[in-house]
């Protein structure tokens, strides 16, 4: 064991601080983003500006780690999906103020904070996938999903998932509570199955046979039509419905990105933050990522497009926001996952 | 026995002060929840504890009961009897420990899946349609309970296994001569005579299951562990979720409480002398065809499906997308870290049970085995609030008195990861170790000790090299364990360092885990490295 620990020593020393070198222009970035989604993006923005980007990928816990890490974070930007994530950050004192005069003209006011503590930089819809061979559905309202008839037939991810948290308090925001409880109750006396999963097992789902409809993001249509023949065969055999609150429109969620409050590389923050917004960098959200950019005038991706035109619900995402925490119990309180 | 002349006083204080390290996340945690107030309770006992405390116990009921019958009876069967394919299943039998219960998980859900290819095959032949065809729902806790078991009997194989090769032969010959059928023989001698090692192998599995994460999430089982989680998340409220966390720590530690004092009376020491060790019994024909069978089911279901599922999806991958080029440095960076974290994990569980025989107490040992029973990411962040304020202080020392920058040490750098997968798996070092000791009679201390030698030589020479098969399989464990952790990984690593699990959780977090199944393969052919390995020493310890 004695030469070998020597090597154990050694390869510590590097693992260590491999991570920390200090370089000239460089940002550092904390994403729960899909790295596979911001790997082109990010590229692209070091080749264009010459500052290097460092990026840890992590799922939960992004907020404890830069609040444990204190002034002393290396975190410049980061980069979350969900629009409570973004609220969760800026409550907690962990970003700062940026004030700039390209990203406030990209981004529409009711996709950024009005105290510019947090910026969107793509949206999704939370759509309807519809069986193709089963099911003729041309419209369909968030409300329809509890009526009875659907009973049996309907799939949907983990009432406590980040996407259905969402939707559940975007319902709450237009009708209350105890509405909202009811039809809970009655989306979940139509599932087919348990409440779990992903968005993309909807689809395949719908193509066993095991449901007729379900509730999923918009993306993961443009992934499944355009990935390997398994995925396609799923992506295909689904039809996606936009659907509208009876007195709204359709449920969003984005995907976007705070400026850390102790960043030490502010300025490329700020420029990487503004790349992302920039004509370019939405194409790219649009074409590879088969989001809806934020900014207005960039192009959809036709396989979204043809979802037929979005109309985003009326209700603020900052006030759909504070009713999260209420939308969670009620999840609980019906066992929407029992 | 307390002997004054044995307490060894540096390793007594050496002990001390790891089991103090290994119980910093813990004390974070514990600190954190009483932060907290109590106005959630009322929601969580009313809408959420009840339902997922039953089927966290149903689910851990199911995989105790089943991985102690696969781990028990196939340990049995490569013990006991001589025939044809014993040697390849004695190995084989290991191989599901090479794979994460994340991916069986999503392996199990693609191939049973009603456009999967075994129910397509039933359909085809029976011709029914899709409606038509009942097949059990591998989503549900069921599911869970059968696919978690096959691929964590291995812990309850392993420790059982070495168990029934150190039997004597005289106490089987006794019980056969006294007209007990095979069987019988089996389950009235010796079941009762390993059950200090059913019972480690088991709880190292129980803990497993209860703080899967992975898995239990696809299958849509609502444990505990998950309900920590959606008050972590969804409520934004650390405290709360610490105080389930701390709830459920004590549950496990009530429970471990109780089997221990269940066999309190029984011992189980060997003699200081080796003994003879039982005979394997040579079996021939039709019933050495069925114990291979037999042996081989496990081996099937844990290994050979999920790892065949694998292959033809990354062949599917690579044929699609290529073979991407971050998987290699991702390959080393698991091995090393692997690597450096068995190496100190074991060397940790060994000072601190060696403390325990000298001073005769095994608190250090109960304390510092805590680590193991906390789900992954809420023991980073025990870690991540109890280092990171000693971090600070480092810091602001040499920022305050020497002028002097240095910026977070531990943090963010991979000294916080290893030290969290040591803090995990100390359990399975110091369990391990410690039922290596239970073999060492207490004579051979006292002989070494007359013989001139003193402690550390006691220690170096006569505990170490008694240990060694003991250590080895440990390291084993912890090695695929540390390979194989994700949510702990995910939240602590450095910038820029991915391991072959977070690649395969970033390649597949977009929804499938056919993205993922390269990096997926990896890890289950990483992880067979060290199985081969073990399997290779106790073939020649035998």
């Amino acid at each position: 064991m004695k030469p070998l620990s020597k090597v154990y020593l050694l390869l510590t020393g590097l693992v260590a601080f491999s991570g920390s070198w200090v370089h000239a222009a460089e940002v550092n970035l904390y994403t729960t983003r899909e790295p596979v989604l911001m790997q082109p993006l990010l590229k692209e923005f070091s080749q264009k500006t010459g500052v290097k980007v460092n990026t840890v990928f992590i799922k939960d816990g992004l907020l404890e780690r830069v609040k444990a890490e204190g002034r002393r974070s290396p975190a410049d930007v980061m980069l979350t999906v969900d629009f409570g994530n973004l609220v969760d950050l800026v409550e907690s004192g962990l970003t700062q103020r940026v004030d700039s005069k390209i990203l406030n003209k990209s981004i529409p006011g009711n996709l950024r904070a009005a105290n510019g503590h947090w910026y969107a930089l793509s949206m999704r819809a939370r759509a309807v996938y519809v069986s193709k061979d089963r099911v003729p559905l041309s419209a369909i309202s968030y409300e329809d999903l509890a009526n009875p008839k659907w009973k049996g037939k309907i799939c949907i991810r983990s009432g406590s998932h980040p996407y259905n948290t969402g939707l559940i308090a975007a319902y709450i925001a237009h009708h209350g509570e105890k509405e909202a409880e009811t039809w809970l109750r009655g989306v979940k006396a139509n599932l087919a199955r348990p409440a779990s999963g992903g968005d993309r097992d909807v689809a395949r789902d719908i193509l066993g046979k095991i449901c007729d409809i379900g509730v999923a993001n918009t993306y993961y249509v443009g992934t499944m039509r355009t990935g390997d023949a398994e995925q396609q065969r799923w992506g295909n055999a689904i039809n996606v419905v936009l659907p509208r609150f009876k007195n709204g429109g359709t449920h969003v969620n984005v995907s976007g990105a705070v400026v850390s409050k102790y960043a030490p590389n502010r300025k490329e923050a700020v420029q990487l933050l503004e790349f992302l917004a920039s004509d370019h960098a939405q194409a790219i959200y649009a074409k590879s990522d088969f989001e809806y950019p934020v900014k207005p005038g960039v192009k959809i991706d036709p396989i979204i497009a043809s979802f037929g035109k979005l109309k985003v619900d009326s209700i603020r995402l900052s006030d759909i926001a504070r009713h999260r925490k209420t939308a969670n119990l009620l999840v609980d309180k019906v066992q929407f996952n029992h | 026995m307390p002997n004054k002349k044995f307490a060894f006083r540096p390793l007594f204080s050496l002990s001390g002060l790891l089991t103090l390290l290994a119980c910093l996340p813990v004390l974070a945690l514990v600190w954190t929840a009483l932060q907290g107030n109590s106005e959630i309770w009322q929601h969580l006992i009313r809408y959420v504890i009840p339902p997922t405390l039953v089927e966290t116990s149903v689910l851990l009921l199911g995989v105790g009961v089943l991985t102690i019958l696969i781990g028990t009876g196939s340990a049995w069967i490569v013990t006991a009897y001589q025939f044809r394919g014993r040697a390849f299943l004695d190995w084989a039998l290991l191989l599901p420990l090479a794979v994460p219960t994340y991916i069986i998980a999503y392996s199990y859900i693609d191939i049973l899946h009603p456009i999967g290819p075994v129910q397509s095959l039933f359909r085809e032949g029976l011709g029914l349609d899709m409606q038509q065809f009942w097949f059990p729902n591998i989503r549900s806790v069921w599911g869970g309970i059968f696919l978690l078991s096959f691929v964590l009997y291995p812990y309850v194989y392993l420790s059982t296994r070495a168990m029934f090769l150190m039997q004597s032969a005289s106490l089987i010959e006794v019980a056969r001569s006294l007209g007990l059928k095979p069987n019988q023989v089996f389950l009235r001698v010796a079941m009762p005579l390993a059950r200090p090692a059913i019972a480690v192998g088991t709880s190292l599995v129980l803990m497993e299951t209860i703080n899967d994460i992975g898995a239990t999430e696809f299958l849509g089982i609502r444990t505990l562990t998950l309900s920590i989680y959606s008050t972590w998340i969804n409520q934004s409220d650390l405290a709360s979720a610490a105080q389930i966390a701390i709830f459920m720590l004590m549950i496990i530690t009530f429970l471990v409480i109780v089997e221990r004092l269940g066999r309190r009376k029984q011992r189980y020491m060997n003699s200081a002398q080796r003994s003879r060790l039982m005979p394997a019994q040579p079996v021939t024909g039709s019933r050495a065809l069925t114990l291979f069978v037999l042996g081989l089911i496990p081996v099937t279901i844990g290994f050979l499906i999920p790892f065949s599922h694998l292959l033809v999806e990354s062949y599917k991958r690579i044929q699609y997308a290529g073979f991407s080029e971050y998987l290699l440095q991702a390959s080393i960076n698991t091995l090393t870290l692997a690597s450096i974290a068995t190496f100190i994990t074991i060397l940790v569980g060994f000072f601190i049970v060696s403390a325990a025989r000298f001073s005769r107490t095994t608190w250090f040992s109960r304390i510092s085995s805590l680590g193991y029973a906390i789900p992954g990411t809420v023991l980073a962040i025990g870690l991540m609030l109890s280092l990171g304020a000693l971090d600070h202080a480092v810091a602001d020392f040499f920022e305050f008195q020497l002028g002097i920058s240095t910026g977070l040490l531990f943090l963010g750098t991979s000294f916080t990861l290893i030290y969290v997968y040591a803090v995990r798996f100390l359990a399975i070092s110091i369990g391990s170790i410690e039922s290596g000791y239970n073999r060492i009679h207490a004579v051979l201390d006292d002989a070494a000790c007359n013989l001139g030698q003193n402690k550390r030589d006691i220690l170096w020479r006569v505990h170490f090299p008694l240990l060694r098969p003991a250590i080895i399989s440990a390291a084993l464990l912890i090695f695929v364990d540390c390979m194989k952790e994700l949510p702990a990984t995910l939240l602590l690593r450095p910038l820029n360092m991915e391991t072959l699990a977070t690649q395969l959780y970033a390649e597949a977090s977009r929804g499938t885990y056919e993205d993922g199944a390269i990096a997926a393969l990896l890890i289950v052919l990483v992880g067979l490295i060290p199985v081969i390995l073990l399997a290779r020493m106790s073939k020649n310890s035998r």
